[in-house]
């Protein structure tokens, strides 16, 4: 590994090919090496365009060289992409047989704007099918495993793009939270994730999991890279309906400022307690400790619905995802099973959707087609409807007394690969602290909180804050990254195996 | 194509009017005609090359998302005031599913149970008699694409060996009117349905939200009937009657279904709850998809698009701005024009002649000579070409220039049919196929007086009778100068001249 490169922040990366000290193309070749060395033990990515890279930061070195201004503090970083956003001209599966091999005719709106921004994008990351997951295990295309213990899962569904940071294979990423996807594999891979205010990222030319919940965000593994990639992509776009038209927090300078004196943190009382582990309920207790120390004042804070956090969002999500993947029906694009001339059009979709969906896909697409039933409807999705307003209001209530409210990322951190594959319930339930910024729209973060004694292994700490206060999440997030000096947390990420050569990557 | 039959027993439909008592219903979709469809810019121009007018959005690619278009709420929430509608000051689409390949998506964004329009009335009169026809709601939402069966004999999927989709269609803007059920029509329940087609069709024209052409499905009928034995008030099963292409099938479907339905119920029998198709070319009706079981579309709000809460301010706007409406409008034409209630009736019976009058006499005509020209010679000349009035190649002004013509006497009636022919089949002006094939009246009196002189000659029993005083005889003589003239002579004077060189 090119320490120098692979290890340093994205901002640094910037800064340096900005003055000249240091080219993109140079950068970038670093970024592929490691990714051709740590692949085959950590399969982050679905798919790398290292010649497209390499044409991206050429140009981006011709503009140093020429003396022209560059797009963003950004241009020329390396970025890697979940493989649920659109880009032109590359394969975007949703890690599903359903869509192998199919290449958007267009950019969604966020790889638009990284292109804009001068950023090169390295590939497209390994994630649950169709995101519906919580440790990328459900990938069509294989598990990814996690730097910190490669018998682990790096969390879900962005696993691919958490683990790609935490094995230096990228110094930004992009991933998708419905229900913690950003959030809880960036717990499980000591990096850094947000999941914005709803609306604040274009979810154009996403694949849609559901679509209320959807929303894009930066992935990396300092606080002020992660704001830096969240201005670059936030900010309304007329393409998508339920983006926000307002001004983007400044998140930039809350990440900068990170001063958390005077401000109010709120504890979910709900989010806590049996069924946490001792060393994530450590960790949490320790980040608030030193929070408060730094000037903060710690109240608990009663959030009394976010108990209905979990049966409501397995309510809401699979309805709108049943609907949404409706439209992969083998007659437009993607996969056709059965079309020999024997079998009516209806026939080959069936026979397509039962061969392209995999298992815990058709789980969730059953749950939402039951769900949204006429005669079940008012029961299962009504009902659904107006506990998440509850949860909304629970919010409301509580963001009348703080700033922020801090909890948990995940109960646990990273499991075993195949430990939950069998016991969906168990796997949904690792998702009950992320659930409710996601039903309420509001933005969150994990932020690395240090390793948990027993394991060793990585544990985030989750901050939320209202809609449109993105900024409040990065300043806390920034406050407790220094405070807890996390800021090289996956420094201490063990030497992972590298293809060929059996010498340590690292 | 051969015709096909129907062996269905029909009642005689006095007889079906003596027993039972007719409820109607009428889905009508409006195709709005706004330059970019629903959800994307593609076009929504009618006819072009398959999946040319087609992107992300409209194909329902993977990740692409509808953005609403604002135009086409506009055209709704008019469209909805001048049904007499109350409009809702805050309403959501939803996604309407099921699986057909014609939908990219394999939802349809529609509305459900908050269309933007609802509560409306629409008062209509037939053969002088008026009738209401409650209006339930008017909705949103979008197109699908079509299909073509290949390989078949019939073009439908049955039988076919695959399908060709083409998505121009998929995604233009659709606005769905649904009636309550109508009663009270009577005897007239056929002619009602048609009045009320008539009447949207004239309403979206007036607005300018779409040209609502049937033929082209711009305006598409779904019409629902059933009936109920008199003197009882439950509802009898009803069935529903799509592919009313014209106005003419409305009436001529919905009077065959009272007729079938009537025959089965008669018979003892049950009226099976379907779709039932409407053959234009044999004059019936036949079984399609049953609705016995209620299909399921799992509807539910369509999450990728914001609500619409149109302001009372912008609704009121839209209100001030409507264009008179038809049946306003109608009334003010024949009173201005002085037309019997049997002339207008016939005006509004042809379609398109009401507008074609009134920009014929703009165009300065007669209101009288502009509904002879329009009801008879054009009249005739579109039903030879199988063509709606509007689709002849005539403008209102050309039709003006003729009558024109023919008052300053440069031409008579008989002329004047002439030209007009010429005309539609592309000569030009009128004033120049008068000039060019010569066709002005002779006025020259030497050439006139020769004509009559020779038709004396050539019919000396007839100028015998006329020397005798039977001057009716004379129309004799002149139809033999006509000839001679090759008509074009004026007939006053022509008589003048044969009775002043009889008598």
């Amino acid at each position: 590994m090119n320490r120098d490169i692979c290890t340093a922040t994205a901002l640094e990366l910037g800064r340096r090919i900005r003055t000249g000290e240091l080219t993109s193309v140079e950068t970038t070749r670093a970024f592929l090496d490691r990714i051709e060395a740590v692949e085959p033990a950590v399969h982050a990515f679905l798919s790398v365009d290292g010649e497209r890279a390499l044409a991206q930061a050429a140009a981006i070195d011709a503009l140093v060289a020429a003396g022209d201004p560059l797009p963003s503090p950004l241009a020329g970083v390396p970025v890697a992409v979940k493989d649920l956003l659109c880009y032109e001209g590359l394969p975007t599966t949703a890690a599903s047989r359903m869509l192998e091999g199919w290449v958007p005719p267009y950019n969604s709106t966020v790889v638009q704007r990284l292109l804009d921004a001068g950023l090169v994008i390295l590939g497209k990351t390994n994630l649950d099918e169709f995101a519906t997951g919580s440790s990328t295990e459900s990938s069509a295309f294989g598990p990814t495993h996690n730097p910190w213990d490669l018998d682990r899962v790096p969390g879900g569904s962005g696993g691919g793009s958490a683990a790609a940071l935490a094995a230096f294979e990228t110094p930004l990423a992009i991933g998708t939270d419905t229900g913690g996807s950003i959030r809880q594999p960036a717990s499980m891979t000591g990096t850094v994730g947000v999941k914005p205010t709803y609306g604040a990222v274009s979810r154009f030319g996403i694949i849609a999991m559901a679509s209320s919940l959807d929303q894009a965000g930066p992935c990396a593994r300092t606080v002020a890279d992660a704001a830096a990639l969240h201005a670059v992509i936030a900010g309304h776009d007329p393409a998508d309906s339920t983006s926000l038209d307002e001004p983007v927090p400044d998140v930039v300078a809350a990440a900068d400022s990170a001063d958390v004196a005077g401000m109010r943190i709120g504890v979910v009382a709900q989010l806590g307690g049996e069924g946490y582990a001792a060393g994530v309920e450590q960790r949490f207790g320790e980040s608030v400790e030193l929070l408060r120390a730094a000037g903060a004042e710690i109240v608990e804070v009663s959030c009394p619905h976010f108990t209905q956090a979990l049966a409501t969002y397995y309510l809401i999500m699979p309805s709108e995802l049943s609907s949404n993947l409706a439209r992969y029906d083998a007659m437009r694009y993607g996969l056709r099973v059965g079309d020999d001339g024997t079998n009516s059009a209806e026939a080959v979709m069936r026979l397509s959707r039962g061969a392209g969906f995999g298992a815990e896909l058709k789980r969730r697409i059953i749950l939402g087609t039951y769900a949204l039933s006429a005669g079940y409807y008012d029961a299962y999705y009504g009902s659904a409807q107006k506990m998440r307003t509850l949860i909304a209001r629970d919010f409301a209530a509580a963001f009348e007394q703080v700033d922020v409210l801090v909890s948990p990322v995940a109960p646990t951190t990273a499991f075993k690969l195949g430990e939950r594959v069998g016991d969906p319930l168990a796997m949904y339930a690792g998702d009950l602290c992320t659930l409710p910024a996601n039903l309420a729209g509001v933005a969150a973060g994990s932020f690395p909180a240090g390793l948990a004694p027993e394991d060793g292994l990585p544990v985030g700490f989750q901050v939320m804050a209202p809609v449109l206060g993105d900024d409040r999440v990065y300043r806390v997030g920034a406050a407790l990254e220094g405070l807890a000096g996390t800021a090289d947390l996956c420094g201490q990420v063990p030497d992972l195996p590298v293809e060929g050569s059996g010498e340590a990557a690292k | 194509m051969s015709v096909q039959y129907s062996s269905d027993e029909l009642m005689d439909y006095d007889e079906v009017m003596e027993r039972f008592d007719v409820v109607l219903g009428l889905e009508v979709h409006v195709e709005l005609g706004t330059r970019s469809k629903m959800w994307c810019g593609c076009s929504t121009e009618f006819g072009g090359e398959p999946n040319t007018h087609t992107c992300p959005v409209c194909l329902g690619l993977p990740g692409s998302l509808p953005v609403v278009n604002k135009k086409a709420v506009e055209s709704a929430i008019r469209i909805g005031l001048s049904l007499g509608c109350e409009i809702a000051p805050w309403c959501r689409f939803a996604r309407k599913q099921y699986f057909y390949p014609d939908m990219p998506k394999n939802y349809q964004i529609s509305q459900y149970d908050e269309p933007i329009a609802f509560d409306g009335l629409v008062e209509l009169e037939v053969d002088g008699t008026g009738y209401e026809v409650p209006i339930e709601r008017a909705h949103m939402e979008e197109d699908a694409g079509k299909s073509l069966h290949v390989g078949g004999a019939t073009g439908r999927i049955q039988g076919s060996d695959h399908s060709l989709m083409d998505y121009n269609r998929a995604g233009v803007p659709l606005v769905e009117i649904v009636t309550k059920p109508i009663r009270g029509t009577g005897t007239k329940g056929p002619q009602v349905a048609r009045a009320y087609m008539a009447h949207l069709r004239d309403m979206v024209r007036a607005l300018g939200v779409s040209q609502g052409r049937m033929e082209q499905g711009q305006l598409r009928c779904d019409a629902n009937v059933s009936l109920m034995p008199k003197g009882t008030t439950e509802l009898g099963t009803r069935t529903e009657t799509k592919n009313v292409n014209s106005l003419r099938s409305v009436e001529a479907a919905l009077q065959y279904e009272i007729c079938r339905q009537g025959a089965v119920l008669a018979g003892g029998g049950r009226v099976k709850q379907e779709t039932r198709m409407w053959n234009e070319a044999g004059g019936f009706t036949t079984a399609g998809r049953s609705k016995e079981q209620a299909e399921d579309y799992r509807y539910f709000p369509e999450p990728d698009l914001v609500p619409i809460a149109p302001s009372r301010e912008w609704i009121e706007q839209l209100r001030a701005g409507l264009p008179e409406m038809p049946a306003v409008k109608r009334a003010r034409l024949q009173s201005e024009w002085s037309f019997s209630d049997l002339e207008m009736r016939d005006v509004n019976g042809t379609e398109g002649a009401l507008d074609l009058i009134e920009s014929t006499v703009a165009a300065g005509c007669a209101p009288a000579a502009a509904r002879k020209w329009w009801l008879t010679e054009l009249a005739r000349a579109a039903n030879e070409r199988g063509v709606l009035l509007e689709d002849l190649p005539i403008a209102p002004a050309q039709v003006a220039e003729v009558q024109r013509l023919v008052e300053a006497g440069t031409i008579n009636d008989k002329l004047a049919r002439t030209v007009l022919e010429a005309v539609l089949a592309g000569e030009g002006s009128p004033e120049r196929i008068v000039e060019e094939r010569g066709l002005a009246v002779v006025s020259d009196e030497g050439a006139l007086s020769a004509a009559v002189d020779a038709a004396i000659e050539a019919n000396p029993d007839v100028a015998e009778k006329i020397r005798g005083g039977k001057t009716q005889a004379a129309g004799a003589l002149i139809g033999a100068v006509m000839k001679r003239m090759g008509g074009r002579a004026d007939a006053r004077r022509v008589r003048e001249l044969i009775i002043a060189k009889l008598s």
